[in-house]
């Protein structure tokens, strides 16, 4: 009966074999994977990556740094000047394997301090208010049409980031709490919303995620005798960000699976005891992109995962051992294929007449260059691909180097 | 019901509920509940909660045993007491219990709107034993009241000033300040302009931002013993950055009243009535409101100078808001309109921060100030969505009980009246259970709008 259910759901048969993504897309191999993880609420990127040896780092924020290298509780040193905060014991492991390149001194062309309207832009791509699509989508409306089964777009956690809402739907990952109806109440369900525009995709496809969910996430799926509850193995309990990268980690590794996915975690908008206040989103991001590399497996060779946040904090501490809203911040670029080790980006420094507005850090690279050179290394989109998912980003060229010479 | 009736309570109410009954001029009824005080607080719904000052000195009575507990060693098998916790518990429980039992839902809506337009997360900030004082003290009384009178009163209260960090923000120049060589928190002054009151599109400046800042340093909070008024509030002239302060232009002299003056000249600056009317039409009537229905709002609230009432009645008479329901229920409005059609009748509590965390919008847990979404884009994943269903058919198990408990018709009837569809109520008359009947009731597309 499952494996019934799952056919007729999934078309796995279809599935196995399918591999348009790489047949239409000669350059990008079909078992690329690519990650975003957005950190809402702007990540303070000199506490996570510490320019430790600029000489003006001390005055500007001294109860914001942590010990030096080789201290008890210490950073990881970087090469010398950069320093990576201690709570990113399992980044630093990566960055060491060369497979993590922070690059600092990033921001996208808006200088908006408010994080709303910056996080809506970051997720959009681009200033033109005739689109609403959030760039990740346009990223997915590059691949052609894959079999319906399997959506190539995955969002983790049931709200879905603007970064992915657009024409193209995408699947969804999300842990289960409840008891869950049979499969023919499921069929009942899903047949009385078919026509809804809203919840007729998403029950859809709900279903046919959970059901490719379980067939992957429960290790005796392939034996599980009668009606096991759909579901009931796929969506583990814990909506913790490791709990969820290792589930998302081991669906984006599988045959047929979804290639690209997006998290987002809160908890960065650090007004006041801020090295406290980072501990614990810090650790989280730590283990969950740990939990991430683990559950890929083999396919974290072909997996690229970005880092970013909507701006930056103030280079100063305010008056409350935190940082207000600033402007250029640090993003991670990590995977397998990454060309890491090292910190790459344009150091601004930190002297009163080199930041922004005698306040924050200042820009020297675009996000859009980051997200556009990471698109093109990794999943080998042309051009005009970067141009469409990017509308006017013709100045931020898409960065070079970020992955290691094939 | 008819479907006039039915739309009523859907769309502008928590849902069609047991004790909604319908009326000969459903707007009329509508503007009747925007009438006199809050119907939960006269009807004692909400008697023997905390204020904000019960809250905080619940605060600090956890911190003293959360400090005994350590230095005994943490003892095995203990934890220090909560009291914050509780009364978040307690709390939570009397509003969604009102909000499930009240036939004045549309008043009720609008609470909770506002709640979310000043949005104060519980897991933020030390705030879990202030959320509920702070929607019934900043929010409830002043629903159907003046906007100026709701801005004053939500950004002086201890929740909203420890979750945007003002209470420790002290001016550079402040007696404080200058001892402790200590300095600014600007998150309130931001938050305040650009989500409360004027939104970027009055187009204020960094400096007017620190010039907010600066005005509001000295709002702070109390406890009893530390003389706390009875929401909590502390004004501290010691941490008060000296001297008159421009905001968009207008100079504030220095001191708590220049805190006062620049949010009451907030509050009525022409780009707060637009914001707020424009989330008014998209909360109640379409994710991408037509500019006309926006202006009308605007409109009623530019002509009041900021009557909250007759910006709710111009809402009611939008014909827009009469087409058929479009607008997809959050999960909050899904759990609150299940329970209002089918209450329990099994006497036990509803787990509610349970199940509005699994659906996704943790109960008074925002990640962000800006609050809950209200675009369909944010709610209709496919897992969001299925976890409703899953949610529905576990609710639906608890509420079948045979002949003795809720006939599927009946409860149908009173959700959705002639808003049921021919094919939902099909489903439902040949289901295989009460249990199945309730559940392809609940997880019909037309339950699942509002």
């Amino acid at each position: 009966m499952l494996a019934t259910r799952r056919t007729t759901l999934l078309g796995l048969s279809a599935l196995i074999t399918t591999s348009r993504v790489k047949l239409a897309m000669a350059d990008a191999p079909t078992d690329q994977r690519f990650v975003v993880v957005l950190l809402r609420g702007a990540l303070d990127g000199m506490s996570a990556v510490v320019p430790y040896g600029d000489a003006n780092l001390a005055s500007l924020r001294p109860n914001l740094i942590p010990p030096a290298p080789g201290q008890p509780g210490g950073m990881h040193d970087l090469g010398g000047f950069f320093g990576l905060n201690p709570n990113l014991a399992g980044v630093y492991g990566m960055y060491q394997a060369g497979e993590v390149l922070p690059v600092h001194a990033v921001a996208g062309p808006y200088r908006t301090r408010s994080h709303f309207e910056a996080q809506d832009l970051l997720q959009l791509g681009t200033e033109n208010t005739g689109i609403t699509s959030g760039w990740l989508n346009r990223v997915l409306a590059e691949f052609p049409t894959r079999n319906r089964a399997a959506l190539v777009g995955l969002s983790v956690g049931i709200g879905t980031p603007l970064l992915l809402q657009g024409p193209v739907r995408v699947g969804s990952y999300a842990p289960q709490h409840f008891a869950t109806p049979s499969p023919d109440l499921y069929a009942r369900i899903q047949a009385l919303n078919a026509n809804d525009p809203l919840t007729g995709p998403a029950i859809t496809e709900g279903l046919r995620g959970d059901a490719f969910d379980a067939s992957i996430l429960s290790d005796d799926a392939a034996s599980a005798p009668g009606d096991a509850p759909p579901g009931g193995a796929a969506r583990g309990k814990g909506g913790n960000f490791p709990d969820l990268a290792s589930h998302a980690g081991t669906l984006l590794a599988a045959a047929g699976g979804p290639r690209i996915a997006a998290f987002q975690l809160e908890g960065w908008d650090t007004h006041g005891n801020q090295v406290n206040g980072l501990k614990a989103p810090l650790s989280g991001l730590d283990a969950g992109l740990v939990a991430l590399k683990t559950s890929l497996g083999p396919a974290w060779k072909n997996t690229m995962v970005v880092v970013m946040t909507e701006f930056g904090r103030t280079a100063a501490m305010n008056g409350t051992s935190g940082t207000d809203h600033g402007t250029a911040t640090m993003t991670l670029v990590l995977g397998g294929n990454v060309n890491g080790g090292k910190v790459a980006g344009t150091w601004p420094g930190l002297s009163p007449s080199q930041l922004f507005e005698n306040r924050d850090l200042a820009p020297t690279s675009d996000i859009r260059s980051v997200a556009k050179g990471a698109l093109a290394a990794h999943l080998g989109l042309p051009d005009a691909a970067l141009a469409r998912v990017f509308p006017g980003s013709l100045d931020a060229a898409p960065l070079k180097g970020l992955v290691r010479a094939a | 019901m008819d479907r006039i009736n039915a739309q009523a309570f859907i769309r502008f109410g928590l849902g069609a509920g047991a004790s909604d009954r319908p009326d000969s001029d459903p707007r009329g009824a509508l503007k009747a509940q925007l009438r006199g005080p809050d119907p939960g607080q006269a009807s004692g719904a909400f008697d023997g909660l905390p204020t904000g000052l019960d809250g905080m000195d619940a605060l600090k009575a956890d911190a003293l045993a959360r400090k005994a507990f350590l230095q005994a060693g943490k003892p095995a098998g203990q934890k220090p007491a909560s009291q914050a916790r509780a009364m978040y518990v307690a709390d939570c429980h009397a509003q969604m219990n009102w909000a499930v039992a009240t036939n004045a839902s549309f008043r009720e809506r609008l609470v909770w709107f506002y709640a979310n337009h000043f949005s104060v997360s519980v897991f933020q900030g030390q705030t879990a034993s202030l959320v509920g004082p702070f929607i019934r003290e900043a929010i409830r009384p002043f629903v159907n009241g003046n906007f100026t009178n709701m801005v004053l009163a939500a950004e002086s209260h201890p929740a909203m000033l420890r979750y945007l960090d003002n209470e420790q923000s002290m001016g550079p120049d402040s007696m404080a300040g200058l001892q402790m060589r200590k300095g600014l928190n600007e998150n309130l002054g931001r938050e305040c302009m650009e989500l409360h009151t004027v939104g970027l599109a009055a187009g204020y400046t960094q400096a007017d931002v620190t010039s907010m800042a600066k005005i509001l340093t000295g709002w702070s909070v109390a406890t009893s013993d530390g003389g706390g008024t009875p929401t909590g509030f502390k004004y501290r002239p010691a941490l008060h950055e000296p001297g008159a302060q421009t905001v968009m232009g207008h100079s504030f002299d220095g001191g708590e009243q220049a805190g006062i003056a620049a949010l009451v000249f907030l509050s009525r600056y022409p780009t707060s009535y637009q914001m707020l009317a424009r989330k008014l039409v998209t909360h109640f009537v379409a994710d991408e409101p037509a500019p006309d229905d926006v202006a009308r709002v605007a409109t009623a609230l530019t002509d009041t100078c900021g009557d909250l009432a007759a910006a709710a009645a111009a809402v009611v008479d939008l014909d827009l808001a009469w087409r058929p329901l479009s607008k997809l229920k959050t999960p909050q409005e899904f759990l609150i309109s299940t329970l209002r059609a089918a209450p329990a009748a099994d006497g036990k509590p509803v787990d509610y921060a349970g199940i509005t965390t699994a659906l996704g919008q943790p109960f008074w847990g925002a990640p962000l100030p800006n609050g809950w979404s209200d675009q369909a884009a944010n709610w209709d994943g496919g897992d969001a969505i299925l976890s409703r269903v899953d949610w529905a058919y576990t609710y639906a198990g608890r509420l079948d009980n045979g002949a003795a408990g809720p006939q599927p018709n009946q409860v149908a009837d009173n959700a959705l009246g002639a808003l049921l569809r021919p094919a939902t109520a099909t489903a439902i008359a040949t289901a295989g259970s009460r249990r199945e009947a309730l559940t392809l009731l609940f997880a019909a597309p037309e339950f699942q709008r509002r």
